[in-house]
């Protein structure tokens, strides 16, 4: 699928690599995991109460609608963390999910 | 040198100049900060490396940008600033934080809470969908890192900042498909005496607003949200919206901007046991601080737009006179012309921004339109019907049980993005003021800490 954000300028930073759910990626120095993800993709993670994808909300730190996770279980703001090379991201929830209602 | 131990909340706009008029007094604040680098939300800086001047990324506002953050430079060994830190809870004379995954304490004499805000959402439905952002995060994702949020942008809400946001994306190269302002040009005529307090601002705006129509961006006042259209997994494809001629208008497009001015951040206030008081101007609960920014609260001082949303302007004003009023309150010598000063300007912001909530005024009545099978909460997908059942089976009339009972205000975001429409959906349904249903409870942790959390012993 198609990437979300659209880079419009200060492209010319360094590039960092990192995994994103075991897949390799690129990204740039400065990027935030969330610019790091959706320029590659739609979505950061599934929701724990309806079938749909979410992309993140507030970009401020408020919402918690983009965390993500390390593979050794760390839970990270995507809009509030910088990549940082070899980083290994996990976009599904590594604790048991919250039973879907319905 | 003095030493009561002072402590301020927020490095943005009104934390900075708190600080400076303390160090200027002989204090050395601590100065704790949430954001990995000082200026707030609006004159956020962008990440070391990023090239861009300030010209570029605060526009008219570059010169009062590049001063807060020199300001803030020449200060940094006088003060201990924090950042990365997140006040999570506080205690009489004792703040709680979080930093890197570890918990510590930090003992206060006074504390001056510069929280700021964040965007005020009504609901529209399909706004769960992923490619839905509010407005100051559409203008975060340009401004701290150079992206638009979609291949085709809609903006809609109300308020100055859509307009802002909108040509700031314009400027810099992204699609804008359409602003959409559910506010009519009628009110915005009304509200044109007090807007003319600060007339340099109402140029600035008028110039955006002429900017977007020039570059042909279609600009809609008076619409009437229906929905963003979209699927689960994708995300958003458009929305659709009544015009102000009754027409159905659907505006294709990979994202939305959404929001409607702000809402302040009182959490800590309201753990301190601040009061707060309903404001009827826009129509939400703010800090009871009196006019030099002390709340309730012997100790606890307030500024910016966590105790009351006029701006950035605004809040560098209300940072001193914080300041300068715990001076007072600690016997310490102030200058009368500077407060003074500060009050003057404040009078004039406070007129406008009273004339802002009448151009752009909140849009109450789209929540008892909101359908049932529209959500309220998108943390954890609670919609309008479930909410309006718990006032009609259950009774719950008062927004703490409502929220018991549905759970919409305990999601991740706790509240900051759905207690407000939630309120206006409860006092709909009831048949009652919005004010009569109360404000949902600040709850600690204020954000949500990660089950790693560790304590560390000093």
């Amino acid at each position: 699928m198609s990437a979300r954000f659209v880079r419009l300028a200060e492209q010319g930073r360094p590039i960092v690599r990192l995994k994103v759910d075991g897949e390799p990626i690129e990204a740039l120095q400065g990027d935030t995991l969330m610019v790091a993800l959706l320029t590659h993709g739609p979505a950061l993670r599934q929701s724990e109460f309806d079938p749909g994808s979410r992309a993140g909300f507030c970009l401020m730190g408020a919402c918690q609608d983009c965390w993500v996770w390390t593979r050794s279980g760390e839970r990270l703001r995507a809009c509030s963390n910088e990549v940082r090379e070899g980083l290994d991201i996990i976009t599904q929830q590594p604790e048991a999910i919250w039973p879907l209602r319905g | 040198m003095a030493t009561a131990r002072v402590v301020i909340v927020g490095a943005g706009p009104a934390g900075v100049r708190c600080a400076q008029t303390l160090v200027a007094a002989g204090f050395r604040p601590i100065l704790i900060d949430e954001n990995r680098r000082d200026g707030g939300q609006i004159y956020r800086r962008q990440p070391q490396g990023f090239t861009r001047s300030y010209a570029t990324l605060y526009g008219t506002e570059a010169d009062k940008a590049r001063d807060l953050h020199e300001s803030f430079e020449h200060l940094r060994a006088q003060i201990d600033y924090r950042p990365d830190t997140l006040v999570w809870n506080l205690t009489p004379g004792q703040l709680c934080c979080v930093s890197q995954g570890e918990h510590s304490t930090v003992d206060y004499d006074a504390l001056i809470l510069c929280t700021g805000a964040t965007d005020r959402l009504m609901p529209i439905k399909g706004w769960q969908l992923g490619g839905t952002y509010s407005l100051g995060g559409a203008q975060i994702a340009l401004k701290a890192q150079a992206v638009s949020i979609g291949h085709r942008v809609v903006f809609m809400g109300s308020g100055p900042l859509l307009y802002l946001v909108a040509s700031q994306y314009l400027k810099a190269g992204a699609n804008v498909a359409a602003v959409l302002d559910t506010s009519p040009l009628g009110k915005r005529i009304k509200a044109l005496p007090k807007l003319m307090a600060r007339p340099r601002l109402l140029f600035t705006g008028m110039k955006l607003l002429a900017q977007l129509r020039q570059a042909k961006v279609p600009v809609h006042l008076g619409i009437s949200p229906l929905q963003v259209l979209g699927e689960a997994d994708s995300g958003v494809s458009g929305v659709q919206v009544q015009t102000a001629r009754g027409e159905t208008l659907t505006v294709a497009c990979d994202a939305v901007a959404l929001g409607y001015h702000l809402r302040p951040e009182t959490q800590l206030a309201d753990l301190a046991g601040c009061l707060l008081r309903f404001d009827e101007a826009s129509s939400q609960w703010l800090l009871a601080t009196d006019d030099a920014g002390r709340t309730s609260v012997s100790g606890i001082y307030a500024a910016g737009d966590g105790a009351k949303i006029r701006g950035a302007d605004a809040a560098e004003c209300a940072g001193r006179l914080a300041a300068l009023a715990l001076l007072q309150d600690l016997q310490q010598p102030v200058d009368a012309a500077q407060v003074a000063e500060q009050h003057r300007a404040l009078k004039l912001m406070d007129e406008f921004r009273v004339g802002l909530a009448q151009a752009f005024p909140w849009p109450a009545e789209q929540a008892k339109a909101l359908p049932d099978d529209a959500i309220v909460c998108r943390c954890e997908m609670i919609s309008a019907g479930e909410l309006r059942r718990t006032v009609s089976e259950k009774g719950a009339c008062e927004v703490n049980r409502a929220k018991a009972f549905s759970r919409v205000g305990m999601g991740r975001c706790q509240g900051r993005y759905c207690a407000q429409a939630g309120a206006e959906v409860i006092a709909a349904a009831a048949g009652i003021h919005v004010q009569e249903v109360g404000r949902q409870r600040g709850q600690a942790p204020v954000k949500p800490l990660s089950m790693l959390t560790r304590e560390v012993t000093p």
